[in-house]
């Protein structure tokens, strides 16, 4: 019993592979500020590597040479060689200053470059950390074109998004490795970053700052796209949710409206209109289900609606128990709100 | 020395043997309709003869976990938007000695599986048993009910009135409720 | 020939005979027993104790280490839940840090700062075992409350508001805040012993100027010490009364702000590695020393890189916050700093590369470790350059990359230097050398597992695998290297095996050491392995920087300290002048009792207010006990002094 429990999250848990991204790297940039920082880091990994082989290679030198002509007892105190001795110290030490000055330039330098990147935004994403997933909301003048989802940002290529960041609750990171280095969000503290991704691709960001018992399951994917469909994407999560016109997708909605469903969730144009946990009006759209642990299949979709805790545990989602019938016929429903 | 070495280690293994309910975190219970709530009986009389039914015992009330994430409900589910945070408001106040309903655990669960009159609204189906009772824990708190030791000082928010912070809660004098 | 030197207004008994040699022995003699072991104040006591707990410490670490590594090796492993991993990393940083690193070098330098300064004792023996008893209930406490569900969840840096009231719930984070309070205690006590026995106990003639490097490394530490840990105890208080007492120092809603946490843990927590490292420096300097059989070359630019290191690791902190909404400038400024404190480091090594180079090294184990150290604690220190860049560090802060920086300066900074510190001062300590071999597979061991364990890590880091996770999924790919890194964590369990044993077997079966098997220079060298209780019959006088390579057959001493009681000569803290004698306490119940009243109070006080306001007037007792003066020495001390009155013509 214990090892088909095992069995099953493992199955469960080994399913999230079949999410389709970039490989998740801070040394595989998609964008300025990660390909800046790619080129920091290769310069200080060339001078590091030279200083250590350089000092390594003087403490084996000085080894094997002491080895090979051992000093005679009143050698040990002469002043010419301590005379000599001084003058390689000073010189390594003014070098070492010298080295340390250079990767400081280069530090300031880059650190420079990437504050001039922030021109005028095409889009402005705010992004709230809650325990354990991501809030994404579109921000527009317009109240009805504000657009919002979860645990996915979409960006138009080539294109610098403004990301305001901040808490519901305690401190949560905002990293995409491949494209920006991470901001902090602070409950209290409105912070801002800026993204932009210069190839198409899907782009895996994980919460970086110690949030609690499900830190490691709260991820978040970037997907960059050309303009064209990343306008066709956001008209489509502009419109409401779809109504359903089969009999199971509105036995479905009818299980969302008057189960536990509509206290957290909001789909709208439906009764759902909790703010409590992540909007659900375009899910089935969705690359992964609970903040990138899952793929976004029916199966899993609905394994997770019901037993949330086995898959990720002290989630604040409870376990639901549905019938059979009302669990496949939600399934369906939520699997049509593309 | 290995003796005394032993002595000073021997307490911790005790005590892990002893283990400590109050810091235990249940994710879940197995499974969650196992608990039918048709179960709970909020009076201890009964007709005739039948097992005693102790209803003052919770399955949460020393578990600080429980507590914390019936403070989360709490603030989720909008109890305090009648409630407020204890102080009461459009609905009656839960830290003091007044409990129209009654305070037993059993009392508290059945108020808010089945709602109560003038407003209270039943969230049976809505909110599983475990939430439920994770509630009647916070609740029961509020008025100093639970452990002192279980339950936090204060939430991370504004204090409309400085005293909410500090006042001392009341815990009530009878479980029975005022005719 | 012993010379005395008479010090004016004081007159010195006659030249210490052999019947005064016994006296003096009988007079230091620890007590036997249960009781004596309780009230031991000798400072080789409490030192000797001091290190076997803090290697306990390490043990339950290293054991934490060895189930988080478990957990890692595989992907979606199910050994640790989330809840349990959480607490088990958090024992580990906090064991690791507060019990186990600060407390080694605490506890090294307790036994052998006495023994190279010339003098019989610390300052004030009672508090040092205050200090003791202290960190002892404090690690007692943390532990006791691991074993029940109950250890801290929230990492060894705790930070708000996930630990707040609202997010942390129980009592995890109380007791974490408790024992930062216990240790923090143990080690204010810790450094205000060395910096006046430095100050005020120095042998005559050892002026600042020819002070061994070990102990400026110490004194420059506990200065740190005094400075940095007040920082923590106010965060760790402030979170405490936000926990306990609702306060809203950390409540951003009624003008707290959860970053002023983070300032002042950093505060201290950047000062706080220099403290691990600085003790560890001064080790290597000792050791290149004496198996380089000449002085470490370059005396002045040592401390001066010593006091330097000290200074600039207060000017740091910010790094730790990069990620968080501080200003740019301010970081600026902090990446300077970070990438500066790298110089006086550098030039060290420089120097005891040079001290090789111009001596005649002997390869035994503790030189090897000091290679070792050279090795992997520069792989470290460069990484911290790297991360000291605000861009990059805004890749690889909270990642893998910053788990393998920090324990390869951990390991490579501090451990190396401490197991060569080990295989150097055992035989001054047991009077028996270690294993030679054991020693070697120890050492080529641990440099292999600490390689294979924590290189990987690095590219993990900027593969994306953030920090403090309990498990990773397979299509991540981090699959592989973690399990090398956890094959590593294997290694050197086996070399930490290795050490243990010899430790254990060399105790019955080392060869015999004799006072000074390296040749070495300091004056603890000087005694005989182990060391007599009162340290050296007469107080030795020092004529050069050079310690006891300097002297031609015989050692000048300073002798007309009191055999009938336990005294120490206190000089003058500039030229090192003998001012007056000390007369130390004897063994006592006192800091045991104030210990456990303390401990009462702290861990009462989690629970309920009472428990500070009882501890409070708890203390009160055994602190009369502690302060009362002693009458009968009191009354021998006038006796003595009216006795001179009457008879001045016996100055000399």
């Amino acid at each position: 019993m214990r090892l088909r429990h095992h069995a099953t999250i493992a199955l469960l848990l080994w399913a999230s592979s079949c999410v389709g991204y970039d490989h998740q790297s801070a040394l595989d940039p998609a964008g300025p500020q990660a390909g800046s920082v790619h080129g920091l880091w290769y310069l200080m990994l060339g001078i590091s590597a030279g200083v250590y082989v350089v000092v390594v290679a003087a403490l084996l030198l000085v080894i094997r040479r002491r080895q090979a002509h051992p000093l005679e007892p009143d050698e040990t105190r002469s002043r010419d060689r301590e005379a000599r001795a001084k003058r390689v110290v000073v010189i390594a030490g003014a070098v070492t200053v010298g080295v340390l000055f250079v990767v400081l330039l280069a530090d300031l330098a880059v650190a420079r470059g990437l504050t001039r990147l922030a021109t005028s935004p095409a889009l402005t994403i705010r992004v709230t950390g809650h325990q354990w997933w991501w809030d994404v909301e579109y921000e527009d003048s317009i109240p009805q074109r504000r657009v919002r989802l979860a645990n996915e940002i979409h960006l138009p290529v080539g294109q610098p998004v403004l990301v305001k960041l901040q808490s519901h609750d305690v401190i949560h990171s905002f990293w995409v490795p491949n494209l920006a280095g991470k901001r902090d969000l602070i409950p209290g503290h409105h912070t801002e970053t800026w993204i932009r991704a210069d190839r198409p691709g899907v782009y895996r960001s994980q919460c970086a700052e110690f949030c609690g018992l499900q830190h490691a399951k709260m991820a978040l994917y970037v997907v960059a796209e050309p303009r064209d469909q990343f306008d066709a994407w956001i008209a489509r999560q502009r419109t409401p949710a779809v109504t359903p016109n089969d009999t199971l997708a509105i036995r479905g909605k009818g299980v969302l409206e008057s189960g536990s469903c509509a206290l957290c969730h909001t789909v709208t144009s439906t009764l759902a209109r909790g703010l409590v946990g992540p909007n659900l009006t375009h899910v089935g759209s969705r690359l992964s289900l609970a903040a990138g642990t899952l793929p976004n299949t029916p199966g899993y979709l609905a394994g997770w609606i019901a037993d949330p805790q086995t898959i990720k545990p002290g989630a604040q989602m409870p376990p639901n128990s549905l019938t059979p019938e009302d669990l496949r016929a939600l399934v369906a429903y939520l699997s049509t709100l593309r | 020395m290995s003796v005394r070495f032993m002595a000073i280690s021997a307490l911790p293994v005790a005590l892990s043997l002893a283990g400590c309910k109050q810091e235990n975190r249940d994710f879940r219970e197995m499974p969650p309709a196992a608990t039918p709530t048709e179960a709970i009986r909020v009076g201890e009389l009964q007709p005739g003869g039948g097992p005693p039914f102790d209803s003052t015992v919770t399955k949460y009330a020393d578990n600080a976990y429980a507590i914390g994430t019936g403070q989360r409900l709490y603030n989720q589910m909008n109890c305090v938007g009648c409630h407020f945070h204890g102080g009461g408001g459009i609905g009656p106040a839960l830290m003091d000695e007044q409990w129209i309903y009654g305070s037993d655990p059993a009392q508290i669960f059945k108020t808010i599986v089945e709602g109560r009159p003038n407003g209270m609204p039943s969230f049976r189906n809505k909110l599983d048993n475990q939430q439920v009772w994770q509630l009647v824990a916070y609740v029961r708190s509020l008025s100093g009910l639970g452990g002192s030791t279980v339950s936090s000082a204060r939430e991370d928010h504004m204090y409309l009135s400085p005293d909410l912070a500090i006042r001392s809660p009341e815990k009530p004098t009878r479980s029975a409720p005022r005719p | 020939m012993a010379t005395t030197i008479g010090t004016d207004p004081l007159t010195l008994p006659p030249a210490i005979h052999d019947e005064d040699r016994k006296t003096l022995h009988e007079t230091w003699e620890p007590e036997r027993g249960f009781k004596g072991w309780v009230r031991a104040v000798n400072h080789k006591t409490v030192g000797k104790r001091y290190i076997v707990t803090a290697l306990v410490f390490l043990l339950l670490g290293g054991l934490e280490a060895a189930a988080l590594r478990m957990q890692l090796a595989r992907p979606d492993n199910t050994l640790l839940g989330p809840d349990r991993y959480n607490q088990v990393f958090s024992m580990h940083g906090t064991t690791m840090m507060f019990l186990f690193a600060v407390p080694i070098m605490t506890a090294i330098g307790i036994y052998l700062v006495p023994l190279m300064i010339g003098t019989r004792n610390v300052a004030y023996p009672r508090l040092n075992a205050l200090g003791y008893w202290t960190f002892l209930l404090g690690g007692v406490f943390l532990y006791t409350f691991f074993a029940m569900n109950s250890g801290p969840d929230a990492g060894w840096t705790s930070y708000t508001p996930l630990t707040g009231p609202q997010f942390a719930n129980g009592k995890r984070i109380d007791v974490w805040a408790q024992l930062v309070t216990f240790t923090e205690i143990a080690a204010l006590i810790a450094a205000l012993e060395m910096v006046m026995t430095v100050l005020k106990m120095r042998a005559p003639g050892m002026t600042f100027r020819r002070l061994p490097l070990f102990v400026w490394a110490q004194f420059i530490t506990a200065a740190m010490v005094m400075f940095a840990m007040p920082a923590v105890a106010t965060g760790s208080i402030m979170l405490g009364a936000d926990r306990l007492l609702a306060t809203h120092f950390f409540n951003h809603a009624e003008g707290g702000d959860a970053l002023l946490y983070q300032h002042l843990f950093w505060f201290f927590g950047h000062p706080e590695v220099y403290i691990i490292f600085l003790p560890a420096l001064g080790m290597v300097s000792q050791i290149v020393g004496t198996f380089s059989r000449r002085p470490v070359f370059g005396y002045p630019v040592m401390v001066a890189a010593l006091l330097t290191t000290g200074f600039i690791g207060f000017g740091l902190w910010v790094h730790h916050m990069f990620a968080t909404s501080v200003h740019m400038l301010s970081q600026s400024f902090f990446t300077a700093a970070s990438t500066m404190i790298a110089i006086p480091t550098g030039v060290q090594i420089f120097c005891w590369i040079a001290t090789l180079w111009l001596g005649r090294p002997v390869w035994k184990t503790p030189l090897l470790f000091v290679a070792g150290f050279v090795v992997v604690f520069m792989i470290g220190g460069l990484s911290g350059v790297m991360l000291a860049s605000v861009p990059f560090d805004a890749q690889a802060h909270d990642t893998y990359f910053v788990v393998a920086h920090l324990h390869y300066v951990l390991l490579g900074g501090a451990l190396f230097p401490l197991f060569g510190a080990f295989y150097y001062w055992y035989p001054k300590v047991v009077g028996r050398l270690m294993s030679e071999r054991l020693g070697k597979w120890h050492f080529w061991l641990l440099l292999i597992g600490v390689n294979v364990t924590f290189f990987p890590q690095h590219l993990l880091g900027l593969e994306g695998m953030t920090r403090r996770i309990y498990t990773y999924s397979e299509a991540m790919g981090w699959g592989p290297l973690n399990l090398v890194s956890t094959v590593g964590a294997v290694i050197i369990v086996a070399g930490m095996a290795m050490f243990a044993v010899n430790l254990l077997w060399s105790v019955r079966h080392g060869e015999d050491a004799g006072a000074n098997p390296w040749g070495a220079d300091t004056l603890e060298w000087l005694t005989t392995s182990p060391p007599p209780p009162y340290n050296f019959v007469d107080t030795p006088v020092v004529t050069s920087r050079d310690g006891l390579w300097a002297y031609d057959g015989e050692v000048p001493v300073v002798t007309g300290l009191h055999t009938d009681r336990p005294e120490v000569l206190v000089t003058s803290m500039m030229d090192t002048r003998p001012v007056y004698r000390h007369e130390m306490p004897e063994p006592t119940y006192a800091p045991l009792v104030m210990a456990v009243v303390i401990a009462g109070m702290l861990a009462a006080g989690i629970f309920t207010p009472w428990g500070v306001v009882v501890g409070t007037f708890a203390i009160v007792i055994p602190f009369y006990i502690w302060a009362w003066p002693d009458r009968g020495q009191h009354a021998r001390n006038l006796r003595e002094e009216k006795q001179r009155r009457a008879e001045p013509e016996m100055a000399s």
